[in-house]
């Protein structure tokens, strides 16, 4: 079998994710009361997704990736205050000003070990919420974004207090940007981030150009994460200081954890069990939900990630490339 | 000026107290700690609780809350962080997050969630007035206790034979190994006393610093500063890097708004990493 035969193969659609994504849109039918959480799922698996391709395709850590997520979330705030409402164009100007921040950073991020990229990452998102927190007069500060009203989508359909519009909006963004990245991640692009995170001097040595294409990785995963920012600011008509948290990136990348990386499916997967899991257990108290994620990740180190993950991962990479 | 020269100095003194362990771990093991705030937050638990329900004496709380911290750090090495020593960094990382996590959480729900204050000893509080500079006394007996200890780490990493061993067990493991030194208790015995120095600044820093169950989180960054700024070669980088970030902030805060000098820092370690990936004060290796 030739090689471009076999990545085809890879690339070739299965019937569970065509089940998968049957399910998720047959969700917008459900009676109303869970499209809230449905949500917040769909927004944490695509700031997730993007997290994996960096982490998982091309073996960046980083611990800051809130940093992108809050930019744009506030992007698409101020947006709507103060040009116009509709959704849409916002989705974009946050897509577009959060990947300009990611190619910003990337010449920073790029320099170093794993060590200096965790700082770098860290830093970046930590100078963004001081400069959020500075800056009262544009951000609202600690109190948050006020006072936005999002115009309906497509023109008809308004955002109510039950969040199916909201879910069907942040579903369909997450659909066509998860096309988008199945179609970058099977390509050859894709295949030379995987070489270059196997072995960098291998991969240069093949002729890969590791330094541009970690740019163009970073660059466009820092446009996920806004996108994933513009939903969750535009679905509750608020940003808070919180977007930019260190809490935020630690829990995608514990989301990523759990469904495992350098899947595309791994984001979307973790975040469902994640959400699902924080909405039972903080039910009766929120430090109950803190110590069983440690307790979780503690285990998960302990054990082996690669370990622990390839029983579950060999019996779903049958079923799901 | 002078004062906030002084009080710079006071406050960096105090974060190579809290950040010099994880010099150790992480910047000779090479081990990426992110639970190390845990350890000082225990020591200042440690100091509140004493405190308030048995009227322990300040004084005698600081041994105890290096003791608490490092018997915490002692057994937490020998279950669960020597199993991670030769592991990827993403794997350390989160291990470390995971225990940061439960540290938070459980602090959460044993102490609750609110601000912890002590009281200070009469003898410490006050400011005098010292050649033309106003001096908060409790400054300057910081200023005193660590730079005491600072000095005696730099002694005891340079001039005592366990401190020779620490060093060639770093720089090669497995010769060290076939020299016949300890390798496992020696790193075991450092971590010991880096989490114990840890908590002996939680507990000192109370007073500064303030003390609630996100404590770890709030100051993980300030400890990595310290070391990635200070690098690797021994005590006396993480040393300068604590004075400089002790002093850029303080001043930071007083010169700009306090919510603008917050991040002064942060660009700081920024700028430093890019230019110096290995920190400030690294030696070639």
């Amino acid at each position: 079998m030739s090689v471009t035969a076999s990545f085809s193969r890879r690339a070739r659609w299965r019937l569970p994710e065509i089940v998968f994504w049957l399910l998720a849109f047959a969700a917008l039918l459900l009676p109303p009361g869970k499209h809230l959480l449905l949500n917040e799922i769909a927004i944490l698996a695509l700031f997730a997704l993007s997290l994996d391709l960096i982490l998982g395709y091309a073996g960046i850590i980083s611990l800051g990736h809130a940093a992108f997520f809050g930019t744009g979330a506030y992007a698409a705030g101020l947006f709507c205050k103060l040009v116009t409402p509709d959704p849409h164009t916002g989705l974009a100007v946050a897509i577009v000003v959060a990947a300009a921040l990611g190619a910003a950073t990337s010449l920073l991020v790029l320099r170093g070990s794993d060590l200096t990229r965790l700082m770098v990452t860290l830093a970046v998102a930590l100078v963004l919420h001081e400069v959020a927190n500075a800056l009262p007069l544009w951000t609202g500060g600690a109190d948050g974004l006020q006072g936005m009203t999002v115009g309906p989508l497509l023109g008809h359909f308004d955002f109510d207090l039950y969040g199916r519009t909201a879910y069907a909006y942040s579903l369909v963004t997450l659909f066509v940007l998860f096309l988008l990245a199945r179609r970058i991640v099977h390509s050859p692009f894709g295949l030379s981030l995987m070489a270059i995170r196997r072995n960098p001097l291998r991969a240069s040595a093949l002729g890969v150009p590791n330094r541009s294409r970690l740019i163009a990785v970073y660059t466009l995963s820092a446009a996920y994460a806004g996108a994933a920012g513009a939903l969750l600011a535009q679905t509750t008509a608020y940003v808070s200081l919180e977007v930019l948290d260190f809490q935020r990136s630690a829990d995608v990348l514990l989301a990523l954890i759990i469904g495992g990386t350098g899947w595309l499916y791994g984001g979307l997967a973790g975040a469902i069990a994640f959400k699902v899991l924080q909405d039972v257990l903080s039910a009766s108290a929120p430090q109950f939900w803190m110590f069983w994620m440690g307790l979780f990740l503690v285990v998960l180190a302990l054990v082996g990630r690669e370990r622990l993950g390839q029983g579950v991962r060999g019996l779903l990479a049958k079923v799901m490339p | 000026m002078a004062t906030i020269l002084f009080d710079g100095v006071a406050y960096g003194m105090l974060m190579f107290i809290l950040a010099c362990g994880l010099a150790v771990t992480l910047g000779l093991m090479n081990f990426v700690n992110l639970a190390h705030g845990a350890f000082a937050m225990a020591g200042g638990y440690v100091t509140v609780t004493l405190m308030d329900r048995w009227g322990v004496p300040f004084l005698a709380c600081l041994p105890a809350a290096f003791v608490a911290s490092a018997a915490l750090g002692l057994v937490l090495e020998r279950t669960l962080y020597r199993h991670l020593y030769g592991r990827d960094h993403l794997e350390q990382v989160l291990f470390s997050i995971g225990l940061v996590f439960i540290a938070v959480a459980t602090t959460d729900y044993f102490m609750g969630s609110s601000q912890r204050n002590i009281t200070l000893p009469s003898w410490l509080q006050g400011r005098r007035e010292i050649l033309g500079v106003s001096v908060g006394l409790y400054r300057s007996f910081l200023i005193v206790v660590c730079g005491a200890l600072a000095l005696g780490l730099q002694l005891g990493l340079t001039r005592t034979r366990f401190g020779s061993r620490l060093r060639a067990a770093v720089d090669d493991a497995r010769v060290a190994r076939g020299l016949g030194i300890p390798v496992g208790l020696v790193f075991a015995a450092t971590f010991a006393v880096g989490s114990g120095l840890a908590g002996l600044g939680g507990a000192l820093g109370v007073e500064l610093l303030g003390l609630d169950p996100y404590f770890p989180m709030k100051f993980l960054i300030y400890f990595l500063i310290v070391v990635a700024v200070g690098g690797t070669s021994g005590i006396m980088g993480p040393f300068l890097a604590a004075l400089l970030l002790g002093i850029a902030d303080v001043a930071g805060k007083y010169y700009l708004s306090s919510a603008l000098g917050g991040f002064v820092i942060y660009l700081v370690l920024i700028v430093v990493l890019v230019l110096r990936p290995h920190g400030l004060f690294a030696r070639a290796r």
